[in-house]
């Protein structure tokens, strides 16, 4: 497995916050692998993308671990760290704007990873980046090289992130909403990218696992292969995306699809009433529960745990929901 | 920068034009007859001598006319000549301008070594460091230039001796050993703005997110300071240092004064005191003419130091929005 | 929104009310003005005292302090020019604010050739580094305090002009002002009755920090024989008369008012940031 996050919870300094940032959170990516991570705002999909990288929140305590190809990325001493950072895992941020240092050149962001990771000369490098500007569908890509970030639009600068965050080579990509600040055409044309790179990495034989983290539950499901949905710092459901999206399990994830109306579709959109806690909410029991139309007084009391959840037809799957009333969500979908 | 630059040069000379005729019409502010201020009034005053000075300084003619004539004498080099002195106003002034200007670009030394020095320590290492260099720089604001002055002849010329107190010095070694005392005396505020202005502009990259986007993809934290926290620190810091060192021609009056030394700024308070108004019109026209130059060649600067600085000062419009 | 960040995640811990070196330096504060007030009480010799036979005494059980070259007792006349050094600077603020508030309320409240008048004033006034419009002033009218505390009002009042003037423009969008315009009051009227007092914590605070400042820049002229002559006990004057004993190795002279008028001066700084912080609060 790429990646293996193993019962990863990450608590701040008592006071700061009433309940862990992340509580319990186990995720895997294999090779080749596009998984999507999902919630709303706080829910900890960043964080969670963060600790793969070793980025906590200041005076946080972990427990559990985050393996990359086996290796524990929380126990790694600061040059093995560096060397994880920079060639194993490369990650993509929402906004290329201020991911990228306003007062440098273009192409200082893109031969920097690839003189001091790849060790490659001053000129080699500037051949090379020239050469991903190329690919990642960049026009005169000579000219882009002296250019300055503000002169980009956001749609290029995001594929100046990702030239720059491939040309490391590396196994694992975190694209944690990279597509969420762009308007719907660059969406698609960032997206398409993002796949025709997983393709060819695939066929290269070196399969490129994408941990694709957004809050756009349609896109997910319609973009990666297996969906994890997050809330209030837990992973609620994990599925399959094709049958995350038919048949919904856990409660959280039937509104979240619910939010948002599809074509042909007659039925009003309907938002999921409440809002998600704050970290200063202590959570006892199911933390959906102020939201969830089918509590009852037991999912106080209940800790949460990811009970196996099969395909929509009732076959064995390969998902989990962490719901106290699954087989009664379930049964009355069905 | 091309584009914003005919619009900065033509500003820059209307506020010349502004502040050399304020400097020049003050004198017909003054209660009285001017040709009284213009000779210097602690001469006696005969008819005939306040005559003569109407005739030189075309006293009978319109303010307007009068100011164009000075200006332009004045753009040729003929600042009219001193009361006290006898002597022509630029002469004094060129002969005392050298140990004004040595004085300055040694305070300047100082200053932005430590200045830039003690900021980016203090960025760099929170805790006491960080607490030392603020409640120093609070201090060293403070203390106005000439109790500094004083503090300092005191410790270090009277107590320790290790600079000299009074006089010029020889050569070169000789010229920065006496003008140290002084040169740190004008720095000393200035040193706690720009320390002030490093440790916040500091502070202000650290928070970017392209600092934690570098961290993410491996870079270490020497690189990350060097490339991104130094690097886009350095607009607001250079262009803060400009600034001071263009206003400390004005701190001299003060400097040259505690230490007796024989620059422009004490020329300034010696024509003062002794009502000789040409020498004062030249000194304040010199140093308003200096100070307006070098802000202006500051705010040139600093687009080709920060390119997110359009000309003219503007910062470039933010980006499009970003969806939360 | 995904990045959180770990400061966003942390609450705001609820600030100290006072920090200790704001205590410190008000207390100091009020100490000094006590002893200004009191100075005729508490003074152990009349401060224009001549005593030659006791000429640059260091520190005595007499002379605390010391005295200066006519053997005049220091302390004393550092509580007595404490009167000056600190009414100086208040005439000169009320000057400067009267000026100030009122020219950029108007501005704000106009607009048009008043907004760019005070903009083309405040252009000219900042060609003049530091105090060197002062000093054209008093190379005009003469020196002497009063001449120092006007020409310093002169040049401070742009300052305050544009400080009123953003805070002033902002309060002007507010809706209450709506309110009695629609009720058909003046617009002198809204401005003194409503506006200004609105403003005058923002103002106020603004002030104390200019305190000090005016304080060191008073001192700065009479100790170049610009402000305060002769006859009256100022800490800048006592500075440049005592500054020639410097050489005969006697500090207290010089050194004694340089440090009340830097310790004023740091007082009045660690205060007015307080003091600004806290009343700036809430726009």
């Amino acid at each position: 497995m790429l990646l293996d996050i193993e019962d990863l919870t990450i608590e701040l300094p008592p006071g700061a916050a009433a309940r862990p940032v992340l509580a319990e959170v186990s995720l895997r990516v294999g090779r080749g692998e596009v998984v999507g991570l999902v919630g709303e705002s706080g829910s900890g999909k960043s964080t969670t993308a963060r600790a793969v990288l070793r980025m906590l929140p200041e005076g946080a305590r972990t427990s559990g671990s985050v393996a990359v190809d086996g290796e524990d990325v929380l126990a790694m001493d600061p040059a093995r760290l560096r060397r994880h950072r920079s060639r194993t895992v490369s990650m993509i941020f929402q906004d290329p704007r201020s991911a990228m240092n306003p007062v440098r050149r273009i192409g200082d962001f893109l031969t920097d990873p690839l003189t001091r990771v790849l060790g490659l000369s001053r000129r080699d490098a500037l051949a090379k980046a020239v050469e991903l500007l190329a690919s990642v569908g960049l026009s005169d890509p000579e000219r882009r090289m002296r250019q300055r970030p503000h002169e980009l639009s956001g749609g290029m600068l995001q594929r100046v992130v990702i030239a720059a965050a491939l040309s490391t080579d590396p196994d694992l990509l975190l694209a944690d909403e990279a597509t969420s600040a762009l308007d719907a055409t660059t969406q698609a044309e960032v997206l398409a990218l993002l796949r025709s790179v997983q393709e060819e990495r695939r066929r290269a034989g070196s399969g490129l696992g994408t941990l694709f983290i957004t809050h756009d539950l349609p896109l997910a499901a319609a973009y990666c292969d297996r969906v994890y949905v997050m809330y209030a710092g837990r992973v609620v459901e994990q599925r399959p995306a094709h049958g995350l999206f038919a048949d919904p399990r856990h409660p959280y994830t039937r509104g979240l699809l619910d939010c948002s109306p599809s074509l042909g579709d007659d039925s009003e959109p309907r938002p999921i009433p409440g809002r998600p806690p704050s970290l200063s909410d202590p959570l006892t029991g199911c933390p959906f529960l102020p939201r969830c139309a089918r509590a009852e007084a037991e999912c106080e009391t209940w800790a949460p745990v990811a009970v196996p959840v099969g395909g929509g037809d009732g076959s064995a799957g390969d998902g989990s929901a962490a719901c106290r009333r699954l087989e009664l969500v379930s049964r009355s979908s069905a | 920068m091309i584009r914003g630059l005919p619009r900065r040069i033509a500003g820059l000379f209307a506020t010349l034009l502004a502040a050399s005729f304020l400097i020049f019409a003050a004198v017909y502010a003054a209660p009285g007859d001017p040709a009284v201020l213009l000779s210097g009034s602690r001469q006696e005053l005969t008819p005939e001598k306040l005559a003569a000075v109407r005739a030189e300084h075309h006293l009978d003619e319109p303010l307007v006319v009068q100011y164009g004539r000075w200006l332009w004498d004045g753009v040729q080099g003929d600042l009219g000549r001193s009361f006290q002195y006898r002597d022509h106003v630029a002469d004094l002034i060129g002969a005392r301008l050298p140990t004004t200007l040595e004085l300055v670009g040694y305070a300047t030394v100082f200053f932005v070594v430590l200045g830039v020095g003690s900021g980016v320590l203090a960025a760099l290492r929170r805790g006491w460091v960080d607490s030392a260099v603020v409640g120093g720089t609070t201090l060293a604001a403070s203390v106005p230039a000439f109790v500094a002055a004083i503090a300092l002849v005191s410790l270090f010329g009277v107590r320790l001796g290790w600079f000299p107190v009074t006089g010029q010095g020889e050569g070169l070694a000789g010229r920065l050993h006496h003008l140290t005392l002084p040169a740190f005396a004008l720095a000393l505020s200035a040193l706690a703005v720009i320390s002030r202005v490093t440790r916040q502009a500091m502070a202000e990259a650290y928070a970017s997110d392209h600092v934690e986007a570098a961290r993410a993809a491996g870079q270490s934290e020497r690189q990350i300071v060097v490339q991104h926290v130094l690097r886009n620190a350095l607009g607001p810091i250079v262009t803060m240092c400009g600034l001071v060192m263009a206003g400390m021609l004005a701190g001299t009056v003060v400097v040259e004064t505690a230490f007796g030394l024989s620059g422009i700024g004490s020329l300034l308070v010696s024509a003062i005191t002794t009502h000789d108004f040409p020498v004062t019109q030249a000194v304040l026209l010199l140093m308003v003419i200096g100070y307006v130059v070098v802000t202006t060649l500051v705010d040139l600067v600093h687009p080709l130091i920060d390119p997110r600085v359009a000309p003219g000062g503007q910062p470039r419009s933010k980006p499009e929005g970003k969806t939360t | 929104m995904t990045t959180l960040t770990a400061g966003a995640l942390i609450p705001v811990r609820v600030r100290a009310r006072r920090p200790v070196p704001v205590m410190i330096a008000g207390g100091f504060l009020a100490l000094v003005v006590v002893a200004a007030v009191c100075a005729p009480l508490i003074a152990p010799h009349p401060p224009d005292a001549v005593d030659l036979s006791a000429s640059l005494a260091g520190t005595t059980p007499q002379h605390p302090l010391g005295t200066d070259a006519s053997g005049q007792d220091l302390l004393s006349r550092v509580l007595y020019g404490a009167r000056s050094s600190l009414l100086a600077p208040l005439a000169l603020l009320a000057l400067a604010a009267l000026l100030g508030v009122t020219m950029g309320t108007v501005a704000a409240w106009r607009g048009g050739w008043v907004d760019t008048l005070l903009s083309r004033v405040t252009d000219v006034m900042y060609a003049f580094p530091g105090l060197l419009f002062v000093v054209l002033v008093i190379a005009v009218f003469g020196d002497g305090l009063t001449t120092s505390i006007v020409a310093l009002g002169l040049a401070y009042a742009p300052t305050i002009a544009r400080y009123t003037r953003s805070l002033a423009l902002a309060e002007r969008s507010q809706p209450y002002i709506d309110a009695y315009r629609v009720q058909g009051m003046g617009g002198t009227r809204i401005c003194v009755r409503h506006l200004v007092p609105n403003l005058a914590g923002a103002i106020v605070g603004y002030l104390v920090v200019l305190f000090g400042e005016g304080l060191m820049s008073l001192a700065t002229l009479s100790y170049l024989g610009f402000g305060a002559g002769s006859p009256s006990i100022d800490w800048g004057l006592m500075v440049q008369e005592g500054q020639d004993a410097v050489v005969q190795e006697a500090l207290l002279p010089a050194l004694v008012p340089g440090t009340a008028i830097a310790a004023v001066v740091v007082a009045f700084n660690i205060v007015g940031v307080w003091v600004s912080d806290r009343l700036g609060k809430g726009r």
